[in-house]
């Protein structure tokens, strides 16, 4: 983001109104799942709706600011008048489409262009649909101006004065009930009901909220409060009629404002307390965002490389060739404490990058939601394990493979209500989004409850394109059903506007290979389909073990590796074309001499004087021999430098590591071994 | 005002920098290589060795936490190797964010070739002398000016042909 906007005003409004947006979109859509808009909805609706506003208004971004407030119109009728008919679904059409505006105008600006998208047509709708709520619910013009009115003072800061014509001026004296406890807070429940009638007034005892003693003030002398107000003498019995704990009421409508006037140091008293006390919840507030800051990834990037080194620095002192045979009680202590702590600041290091996905798949929501409408196709989102924690640089990666995966369940999987209904299947589709954790990796699971793959389609389609690399006979389903994350590659008749380009698969393998992911997918006829997708935990560090094959030196990842063992001499046998082969525990596995397969010369050539690691990657094993175990070690992943990644890709290799003598070891890849 | 300096100092830079050539030698002859592109120069060092590339790559070396990919151009114009010794020097390079280190029989001298001083490479034919940029003469020498841009940019077209 920072690399498009450098005024830090500019980047935090748009971080913040993005947040904002998010929320609200998440808010919109739970309503319309609920089939209504419940108060705390609604509550939290116009509260981000008014945020959006504000800001939008002071970086003058004047249509966002305006569509945020004919919304905010349209929440704010919902909250005060709570109209019973609603059509969560239209309104939510709506509220969305004004997202979208924003969200499209957001986009812009953080582009440096100026948000000049047109916002007419977008608050005829508004307006429009204010108007017909209104009158569905039978709300009169005349009350629809005095919720403009009282609207109006919301925005009127207290101490303006308000006109003089119709005002009445109350002195009420409240007795509450003798065993009602807390008189005090009864008190100030009636002065923060009174906050809607009218902002002019003023009581005694003044200090209600913050002085327990008011409350035996009040017991002995009852709580008097004095006020001006447009309301008639039978408005303000009925509002005080409503008093919980009331004993008994005294209602005086003053003529002169004299004994008003009287009390008025006293009332600026209370409003410059009451302002206090605001100000004290703005604090509050700002003290409890403090607790999170929101950091540019770039430092968090340099954090990380920096504590790589330090890793690397911290294994170059402790395994230092200098040291070897050298008795060092206490500087072994001090290396065993210094390594403590580095890797607890990796630990940390690692925590401060970690986000749930939980906003990743909230997004799907909305994506879900818009399809099954244009689609008719009613489909549920059911989301688990959002609290699972990855990588920031992988979620980045993550959100578009999903996205596409959710599209296609929705746009091939799902089948239509009918359809659903004729197979005897719940209405309802249901699209499982899972995360969990397993080991060093996070399975995410999108899953439908669809008409399944078809596999003789896909052969069909795949024999077509001339994708097939071995008879369609001898493919086991697994096969069949991975062939659809070939490129060119789609199922689908037609075109729609979703998806079926047949290169939503594509993307979506390359995407999560982007990451050192892998995706796989299984199916079952008329019962749906699971695409598994298997992420790393993190990309930077790993716990490696160092290999060693002539002068030349290896990593492994530790999760790839099964066992390593010496075979003994006739353990290993070759086919007639000369690839040597293992047989373990039954199983027969292809050995890979690690010196033959990257032309390095060793002494080691034996079998038995060397070692065999099996490794292995999705369910496919490989025996690696190399010379000799070097030992464990975490390692900070570094890519080959962009000129050999340009000039070839190797195979096998995923990246390269400094060991801590500062010599450098080439990553294996497993997978590009297994094959 | 200080945007004046600093525009006076990067022409100064800029103007320091040209036509300064940094010379090395390769079997007979003497190369040069402009200064601009050089960011230091190192003696040899223990290289990892990278599976799969073409020879002329030795492999990989660690700058200082930096890993960057080096090139034996002796290897790269086709002459017999030699084995590394103490005159034996890298010449770290970078051009548009890419560094590569060129191993090169020693590194000579700082030259300021004139642009007068310089003429265009004969044509060869068969585009043989397509990394050299231009002759340098200097009091009774010629220098064989590098381009390099071509020597790190031109290899994809040629390494399809190698490695198939």
């Amino acid at each position: 983001m920072s690399e498009f906007v450098n005024d830090p005003m500019l980047e935090a409004y748009i971080f913040e109104t993005s947040q904002q947006v998010e929320l609200l979109e998440q808010s919109v859509i739970n309503a319309e799942n609920n089939g209504s808009y419940s108060p705390t909805i609604v509550n939290e609706i116009f509260r981000i709706m008014h945020t959006i506003k504000g800001s939008s208004a002071m970086m003058l971004f004047n249509n966002i600011s305006t569509v945020a407030h004919h919304t905010e119109d349209l929440f704010y009728f919902l909250r005060e008048n709570k109209p019973e008919q609603v059509d969560a679904s239209k309104l939510c059409d709506l509220v969305l489409e004004g997202i979208d505006f924003v969200k499209l105008e957001l986009e812009k600006i953080k582009n440096g262009d100026q948000p000049d998208g047109n916002e007419e047509q977008l608050l005829v709708k508004l307006k429009e649909h204010l108007v017909e709520l209104k009158e569905v619910n039978g709300v009169s013009n005349v009350s629809d101006k005095n919720s403009k009115a009282t609207k109006k003072q919301f925005y009127i800061s207290p101490n303006k004065s308000i006109d003089n014509s119709n005002i009445n001026i109350f002195k009420v004296n409240v007795r509450f009930q003798s065993d009602c406890e807390m008189e005090n807070i009864r008190a100030y429940m009636i002065v923060h009901n009174l906050q809607d009638i009218t902002t002019d007034f003023h009581f005694i005892p003044s200090d209600v909220t913050d002085n327990n003693d008011s409350a035996e003030i009040i017991k002995k002398d009852g709580f008097t409060v004095y006020l001006k107000t447009e309301k008639t003498v039978e408005e303000m019995t009925k509002f005080f009629d409503q008093v919980a704990f009331l004993d008994k009421y005294e209602l005086i409508q003053i003529q002169n404002s004299d004994e008003y006037e009287n009390n008025r140091e006293k009332s600026n008293l209370v409003q410059e307390k009451q302002e206090e006390s605001i100000e004290k919840e703005v604090h509050f507030t700002s003290s409890q965002q403090s607790k999170i800051i929101s950091v540019n990834v770039q430092k968090l990037d340099t954090l990380m490389d920096l504590v790589g080194e330090m890793v690397i620095s911290e294994a170059m002192v402790t395994q230092n060739p200098d040291l070897r045979g050298l008795n060092l009680d206490n500087f072994q202590k001090a290396a065993r404490q210094l390594r403590k702590i580095t890797s607890e600041i990796q630990d940390v290091v690692m925590s401060i990058r970690m986000v749930p996905l939980g906003p990743t798949f909230f997004k799907m929501n909305r994506i879900v939601r818009d399809m099954s409408k244009n689609l008719s196709k009613d489909t549920r989102l059911e989301i688990i394990g959002e609290d699972t924690e990855v990588d920031k640089n992988i979620i980045d990666n993550l959100g578009d493979p999903l996205m596409h995966l959710v599209r296609n369940s929705l746009d091939h999987g799902i089948e239509s209500a009918d359809e659903r209904v004729k197979k005897g299947k719940p209405r309802e589709g249901t699209i499982t989004l899972e995360a969990r954790n397993a080991g060093s990796e996070v399975l995410v699971i999108i899953k439908d409850d669809g008409k399944g793959l078809n596999k003789e389609k896909i052969l069909a389609k795949a024999m077509e394109n001339g994708l097939l690399t071995k008879p369609a006979e001898e493919m086991v389903d697994r096969e069949i059903f991975n062939l659809i994350f070939l490129p060119g590659f789609s199922t689908k008749e037609a075109v729609t506007e979703y998806s079926g380009r047949g290169v939503g698969m594509d993307v979506v393998t390359k995407n999560i290979e982007a990451v050192g992911g892998s995706i796989h997918v299984e199916s079952i006829e008329n019962e749906g389909s699971t695409f598994t997708i298997k992420i790393p935990l993190t990309l930077a560090i790993i716990d490696g073990m160092n290999i060693k094959v002539g002068e030349s030196r290896y990593t492994l990842p530790i999760t790839s590796i099964k066992e390593s063992f010496r075979p003994k001499e006739d353990e290993v046998f070759k086919d007639p074309s000369g690839n040597e082969m293992i047989m373990i525990r039954g199983g027969c596995y292809p050995v890979r001499r690690l010196n033959e397969f990257y032309k390095v010369k060793t002494d080691i050539t034996d079998l038995h004087k060397g070692i065999l690691i099996m490794v292995e990657h999705e369910h496919r094993a490989t025996c690696l021999f190399v010379d000799e175990l070097i030992g464990e070690q975490q390692v900070v992943v570094k890519a080959l430098p962009d000129y050999i990644k340009k000039i070839k890709k190797i195979q096998g290799v995923a990246g390269c590591t400094l060991l801590g003598d500062g010599s450098i070891s080439l990553i294996l890849d497993v997978d590009g071994l297994t094959q | 005002m200080s945007e004046v300096t600093n525009d006076i100092l990067v022409d100064q830079e800029e103007d320091t920098q040209k036509g300064k050539f940094l010379t090395f030698i390769l079997g007979n002859e003497s190369y040069g290589l402009e200064i601009k592109f050089v960011t230091e120069i190192i003696g040899i060092q223990a290289i990892t060795v990278v599976p799969e590339l073409p020879d002329y790559i030795k492999g990989i070396i660690n700058l200082r936490g930096k890993i960057i990919p080096v090139m034996d151009v002796r290897l790269r114009f086709k002459k017999p190797e030699i084995e590394y010794n103490d005159r034996t020097c890298v010449i770290v390079i970078e051009i548009r964010g890419v560094s590569i280190g060129m191993i090169v029989d020693s590194v000579s001298e700082v030259l300021v070739i004139p642009d007068t001083e310089i003429v265009q490479p004969p044509e060869m034919g068969k585009g043989s002398n397509k990394y050299i940029k231009g002759i340098g003469k200097v009091d009774n020498e010629v220098k064989l000016l590098l381009d390099c841009v071509k020597l790190l940019n031109d290899e994809e077209t040629e390494n399809l042909g190698n490695l198939q």
